[in-house]
């Protein structure tokens, strides 16, 4: 296949899957929402979580996106050197979202700043948006795909703290921002945490943390420790699905971590809805492509 | 007028303030008949702007949303997904608007403090929450769109209105003698971070 034709093939299939990740969660989500909804007492909580199913099966049924706000597109990439489509790649990922704005359809979400008018289509300077991880010696290409809506997107924060402050201070943070901001985010949610030396190292590491599959831990012990810790101490706030009170709060608590400075403890938390929109899809240099989010998967 | 069907307890518009006396924080309740989505730059150009609000909300709802809406073949449009939006942007323009529109019933997602409280109780209102992200639930609701006006706000802003049946669950977050479901919630809920966040702080002394 020529260049432009591979690349043709390539947009097409990531124009499908991010109109299909807008209909359908991924496996992981699915199956925490279950097990939440299964050990929930209170009735209120019961009756939102059953609009929830009913909501995911009939956006199935239509085919229409399972939530208004599709958000601002985000994707990860982790590409090899050697895939073939690398020069390619960022410009066909924002045809690909033109092309799954219209045949989703999607919501226009992408408002361009100080001239302040929407472009219509979901892509503008800088959106969607695109974070590079080049891998040597590799010519597979690993996508995640995110949309990012306004009512999760707003809880996010980020702030150096003093060493003194310690890990107590990290716990402090993340936990305030549940209470204050968490309620309006769509619980049950996924937060993700970073702990590293500045702020965008911090606030970097807290997006990528909601990219990994609800129910995995940080290999670090002390880390992976402190997420079950926060992942109780949420829970047990008992905010419940909409914030309106239940026995769980979260999805899950996802921590991801450098080192730092000695003088500073960067940390951020970024949160993601119930709704978690998460795609993930792996190339091999042919374009044969394995879908990892979700199961029976068939791309138009 | 309130009509009870299969156990629901259903508000029809007109909705008038004797049907809204016994309805409580807390309580699931669905809505027939007038919808608009009504949000930001709406609230802003009837109360700030004192512009009137061309689609008639009085005893009726409005939906603090921005919908996905797929324009027809003769003219008019199909509901795609329609879900809330925060309600809280609207809290500081939401006493205004109440006095100045006559709507009884606003739906949106999460709580909204003392100007939506005071609209409640003076003027006869309640606040609901639609729980956000069930948008296809909400969108299959929708019988029929019947006006679209400010349509130079763009799709999310424009004013959708709409002729629903059932539309809901929707949950009281403030009644109409001003009761304040999230507030009393969060209360409880700062309570138990303090408590948690102490139990966290014990176990997570790494600098040492």
């Amino acid at each position: 296949m020529s260049k432009e034709g591979m690349a043709q093939a390539m947009l097409d299939t990531m124009a499908s899957f991010i109109a299909y990740t807008a209909k359908k969660l991924p496996d992981d989500v699915n199956a925490k929402l279950e097990e939440l909804s299964r050990k929930e007492t209170f009735p209120l909580a019961r009756t939102i979580y059953e609009t929830m199913f009913r909501n995911q099966e009939l956006a199935m049924e239509l085919n229409r996106p399972s939530c208004q706000d599709t958000g601002v597109l985000q994707f990860w990439v982790k590409c090899g050197t050697a895939f073939p489509l690398i020069n390619e790649l960022e410009g066909l990922l924002r045809e690909a979202v033109i092309k799954a704005t219209q045949e989703a359809p999607l919501r226009h979400n992408s408002v361009e700043t100080f001239d302040e008018y929407n472009t219509g289509n979901n892509v503008g300077k800088g959106t969607p948006t695109v974070w590079w991880d080049i891998v040597p010696h590799c010519d597979t290409c690993e996508i995640y795909t995110y949309m990012a809506g306004g009512g999760c997107t707003l809880p996010g924060h980020a702030m150096v703290l003093m060493p003194g402050e310690g890990y107590e201070g990290v716990a402090k943070f993340v936990l305030d921002r549940m209470t204050s901001y968490g309620l309006n985010a769509c619980p049950p949610l996924l937060v993700g945490v970073g702990v590293a030396t500045s702020l965008e190292t911090a606030a970097l590491l807290s997006k990528k943390a909601l990219m990994r599959p609800i129910g995995s831990h940080n290999p670090n012990q002390r880390a992976a420790k402190m997420e079950r810790l926060l992942e109780d101490a949420i829970n047990a706030i008992g905010l419940g699905p909409q914030g309106m009170g239940g026995n769980a709060s979260v999805l899950g608590i996802h921590i991801e971590n450098t080192a730092r400075h000695p003088s500073t403890i960067g940390v951020a938390v970024n949160v993601g809805c119930w709704s978690h929109r998460r795609g993930h899809i792996r190339f091999d240099k042919d374009l044969n492509y394995t879908i990892l989010s979700h199961s029976e998967v068939k791309l138009a | 007028m309130i009509e009870i069907r299969d156990g629901k307890k259903i508000l029809v518009t007109p909705v008038s303030s004797e049907d809204l006396k016994d309805i409580r924080i807390g309580d699931i309740i669905y809505l027939s008949g007038s919808l608009t989505t009504c949000r930001d730059v709406a609230h802003r150009r009837v109360v700030e702007e004192g512009r009137p609000i061309p689609v008639d909300v009085r005893d009726c709802a409005i939906f603090h949303a921005g919908p996905i809406i797929r324009p027809l073949e003769d003219g008019r449009f199909e509901m795609v997904s329609v879900g809330p939006t925060t309600s809280m942007r609207m809290e500081k323009f939401e006493y205004e608007f109440v006095q100045a529109t006559g709507v009884r019933v606003i739906v949106g997602k999460g709580g909204m403090k003392e100007n939506t409280e005071r609209a409640c109780r003076e003027f006869g209102a309640i606040h609901c929450v639609f729980p956000a992200g069930n948008a296809v639930a909400a969108a299959v609701t929708v019988e029929e769109i019947v006006q679209a006006e400010w349509r130079d706000l763009g799709m999310p802003e424009t004013l959708w209105n709409c002729r629903v049946k059932e539309f809901g669950p929707l949950i009281v977050s403030i009644d109409a003698q001003g009761n304040n479901y999230f507030e009393e919630k969060k209360v409880v809920y700062n309570q138990r971070k303090e408590e948690q966040l102490e139990k966290v702080c014990r176990e997570v002394g790494f600098i040492r």
